[in-house]
């Protein structure tokens, strides 16, 4: 173990310890790499690939990519931010994301990360698929509109929680997130509001209950600061509940 | 299916045998699948609860591969290949005259639950097609007549073993023999010259040969060995695992179906050989489920090889030379052939790839250190170690030594296996299948090259095109954007959905193949394929995402007339038709005069 290795990011030198990622590196020297799918707290995941930094020129995920010294990693470089840009944009058009109407709205990391990137439309043709919302718990509500296949829920719940309440079933554009239960409605599951899964969502499918719009608009999460300065909405998890 | 032992009781022998391990769970929903024509809630439930395994997570693997599911499919479930080279040879006109036949819609099992009629990914026999699967078994060289038969056969009820024997008839229409194939199966002697050389011996030879993986990839194979052979594996008493990727999903390629039908002895001493090399005791077959027709004789060559002490405990007397090989099914699952999703797969999990690093050499099937090779690296391996490194690097070039197994289909005379040392041009390919007139080569599948006239003087290998195998003939008179649509639907039919370029950006843009197959689309469409082709490639997790969009972003490069002559004049065109979708507002308000219209510009 050293930690006089150091990386290159956008020129800054980052120091890591050995077995870092390249995202681990960066989140300790505070500097920011947008992503959704990677929370800390749990073992990389990969999928939204928002985090992509080029690496020597060669893209990569930077939450699963190792880091190595004497690498040059490009992150705020305009053909990467275009790429998120258009990973995000085909994350709005794959569900059904109503950032006006939505309770999340100025807490919502994809949101935010939608506002750091610059992305100013979804871009593409949305797909508006028909998705259900599932109200059967007393205490929280899932609308599998905004879900964006994270997998943070289900690894909290199987990780963390030892509940398995979440699982993903089909496959491709028709992968989805279920509820292990005899009905699959969540009412019907081992599910808690004091469960670890029911604070990592970084969107707005897994909201409590019996409470709405209760900061005003210009006081939410990421009206103030970017996302970038604010870092990840699960770490504010506390103060919002 | 009244007389058949209730799903309930099955299911529990299934778990009895197998001793409730989680790691057989494809392997049992194969198999339930296989008998009852779906996974009843019930065996869902006692999976679960012997497996310890949550029912959601069942649901989950059952939801993943195409060949399982949760409602019957019926007494016959019939699937028909879809690859381009069967739309060639007449399947969709074949299927909805089938369909009609029957009183069926595709997709849909009939309300009697006698059938289900539906299309599957290419089945790997595109020189003897069009084709199809019933109940998972291959039935070949479709045509009016065969169609017309087999609607009365399910009409009658007739069981599959009262069927003509010709319809199951599936030939090796090996038309090309060199160095691999025109040599005697090397029985023992491939073992027996590992046990002479010793590991270290043999491995030189092997590493000698310059052999590398004939999947596609082309990775070194003694490299690949060495890494495995040297993984510290201390934890698990060097429990290290040798798998045989036969989950040949690529479009247009069946050589691996061709070896293991008549090679399948060599494929096995392969295994073997690596085993010994490497100091493994497991090995795998991974089949696909498409192949599940020649599970018995393989699993015959398994016994014998046991009997003559070719397999088991003290392999040809050696003391402590001890290896076997298990057949796992896979169950319609593309994805499952790139190597950490055949182990997700082989672990009974959904098959979504793994995160690499670590690389399965080192933390491959149960975290093991494990040799994932193709069916034909291994055959390759065991004949080497018969006939000597020198003789095998004696034909190809310096990069890629040794031959080439070619799948050729499409259009061209003799369509089959093609052995050839590698090097060999596009041109002498298409010559010696009898092609003529020729618009272009697919190489490599749907996640290949498409090949122009111009480049037939490009030559097959690791260094110029290279390929697992798959060589696609289209002819001037074919329209190749029906060969890029059918691949882009292949591609969102294939995606395991686990990263968002390829889910999403794999479905926008089989929907703008659509949009320029249908005349809609315009120039502007052309930029948002490549930027969607661009970012896939770019972004995506696996090699499944990042060579999707290869067909439309090498046709767009080399064949841009095919989606310029479909274009319309305007700079942007709109996805859906503005004026239909002003149709409700009009009915809800009761006009329809001009002014409740969207004049489009002509």
């Amino acid at each position: 173990m050293s930690s006089s290795q150091t990386f290159s990011l956008d020129g800054k030198p980052i120091a890591f310890e050995d077995g870092d990622t390249i995202m681990d590196a960066a989140l300790r020297a505070s500097e920011y790499i947008p992503h959704l799918c990677h929370n800390p707290e749990f073992a990389p995941h990969g999928s939204c690939r928002v985090c992509v930094v080029a690496v020597n020129g060669r893209p990569v995920s930077a939450c699963t990519q190792p880091a190595a010294a004497g690498i040059e990693v490009a992150n705020n470089a305009d053909e990467i931010m275009q790429q998120r840009r258009s990973l995000l944009q085909m994350l709005f058009v794959e569900g059904n994301h109503v950032c006006p109407g939505c309770e999340k709205s100025g807490a919502c990391q994809l949101q935010a990360v939608a506002y750091y990137t610059n992305m100013l439309s979804p871009h593409f043709t949305h797909f508006f698929p028909q998705r259900e919302l599932d109200a059967s718990h007393p205490d929280t509500v899932i609308d599998f509109n905004r879900c964006i296949l994270c997998e943070l829920c289900v690894r909290a719940s199987r990780d963390v929680d030892n509940k398995n309440v979440f699982a993903i079933d089909g496959r491709g554009i028709n992968s989805h997130l279920v509820i292990n239960s005899p009905s699959g409605q969540l009412g019907d599951s081992t599910f808690e509001t004091t469960d670890k899964a029911a604070h990592v969502c970084p969107v707005g499918a897994i909201l409590p209950k019996h409470k709405g719009y209760e900061k005003p608009i210009g006081e939410r999460l990421y009206d103030r600061q970017p996302i970038s300065v604010v870092g990840d909405v699960a770490a504010h998890e506390e103060d919002e509940v | 299916m009244s007389k058949l032992q209730g799903s309930e009781d099955y299911t529990s022998e299934l778990l009895a045998e197998s001793g409730n391990d989680a790691g057989r769970l494809l392997q049992h929903l194969h198999a339930i699948q296989c008998r009852y024509s779906h996974i009843p809630e019930t065996s869902i439930q006692q999976l679960a609860s012997a497996l310890d395994l949550p029912a959601a997570h069942v649901r989950g693997v059952i939801g993943f591969y195409s060949f399982l599911h949760i409602t019957p499919r019926g007494d016959y479930d019939i699937l028909f290949s879809d690859s381009i080279t069967d739309h060639m040879l007449g399947s969709r006109t074949l299927m909805d005259d089938f369909c009609t036949r029957l009183g069926v819609e595709p997709g849909r099992p009939r309300a009697d639950g006698r059938v289900c009629v539906a299309t599957t990914s290419c089945t790997g026999m595109c020189d003897q097609g069009p084709a199809l699967l019933v109940n998972g078994l291959a039935v070949t060289r479709l045509d009016g007549h065969r169609i017309q038969t087999i609607a009365a056969l399910v009409e009658n009820r007739t069981p599959l073993d009262a069927w003509p024997a010709e319809f199951f008839e599936r030939r090796d229409n090996i038309r090309r023999a060199d160095l691999l194939l025109s040599h005697a199966a090397c029985d023992s002697s491939a073992l027996r010259a590992l046990i002479d050389k010793g590991a270290d011996g043999l491995f030189g030879e092997i590493e000698a040969s310059g052999l590398r993986g004939r999947g596609g990839a082309g990775f070194n194979t003694a490299m690949k060995w060495k890494f495995c052979r040297e993984a510290d594996d201390s934890n698990n008493e060097n429990d290290r695992v040798v798998v045989c990727n036969a989950d040949e999903g690529e479009p247009g390629t069946f050589k691996d179906r061709v070896l293991l039908n008549s090679h399948a002895d060599d494929v096995f001493a392969g295994m073997t050989l690596c085993a010994g090399i490497i100091g493994a005791r497991h090995g795998y077959l991974y089949l696909r489920g498409e192949y599940l027709y020649m599970r018995e004789s393989l699993e015959e060559t398994l016994a014998t090889r046991r009997r003559n002490g070719l397999l088991g405990r003290n392999i040809l007397g050696k003391a402590g030379f001890d290896f076997d090989i298990e057949i796992h099914m896979g169950a319609g699952a593309y994805i499952c052939g790139e190597e950490s999703a055949l182990l997700e797969s082989l672990e009974g999990k959904r098959g979504v790839p793994r995160i690499r690093p670590p690389f399965p050499v080192t933390h491959g099937y149960m975290g093991r250190p494990t040799v994932v090779n193709n069916v034909e690296t291994f055959m390759a391996a065991a004949q080497i170690a018969t006939q000597g490194a020198d003789w095998f690097k004696a034909v190809g070039t310096e990069q890629s030594t040794g031959t080439k197994l070619l799948s050729i289909s499409g259009d061209c005379e003799h369509p089959g296996i093609y052995e050839f040392p590698f090097g060999v041009t596009i041109q002498a390919v298409l010559e010696a299948c009898g092609a003529t007139d020729c618009q272009a080569v697919q190489v490599a599948g749907a996640a290949g090259f498409t090949i122009p006239a111009e480049e037939f003087s490009r030559s097959i290998a690791f260094e110029d095109i290279s390929t697992g195998g798959s060589f696609m003939v289209f002819n001037q008179e074919r329209e190749l954007l029906d060969m890029v649509q059918n691949f882009s639907r292949f591609f969102v039919h294939e995606s395991c959905g686990f990263c968002t370029p390829c889910r999403v950006g794999g479905s926008l843009l089989k929907d703008l193949i659509d949009k320029v197959h249908a005349g809609q689309a315009g120039q502007y469409d052309m930029g948002e394929l490549r930027n969607i082709g661009n970012l896939m490639k770019s972004t995506s997790h696996c090699g499944l995402g990042t060579t999707a969009p290869n067909p439309v972003l090498d046709t767009l490069a080399k064949f841009p007339q095919i989606y310029e002559r479909r274009l319309t004049q305007t700079r942007f065109e709109p996805a859906f038709d503005l004026d239909a979708a002003l149709q409700e507002a009009r009915d809800i308000s009761g006009r329809d005069d001009a002014g409740a219209h969207i004049r489009t510009e002509s």
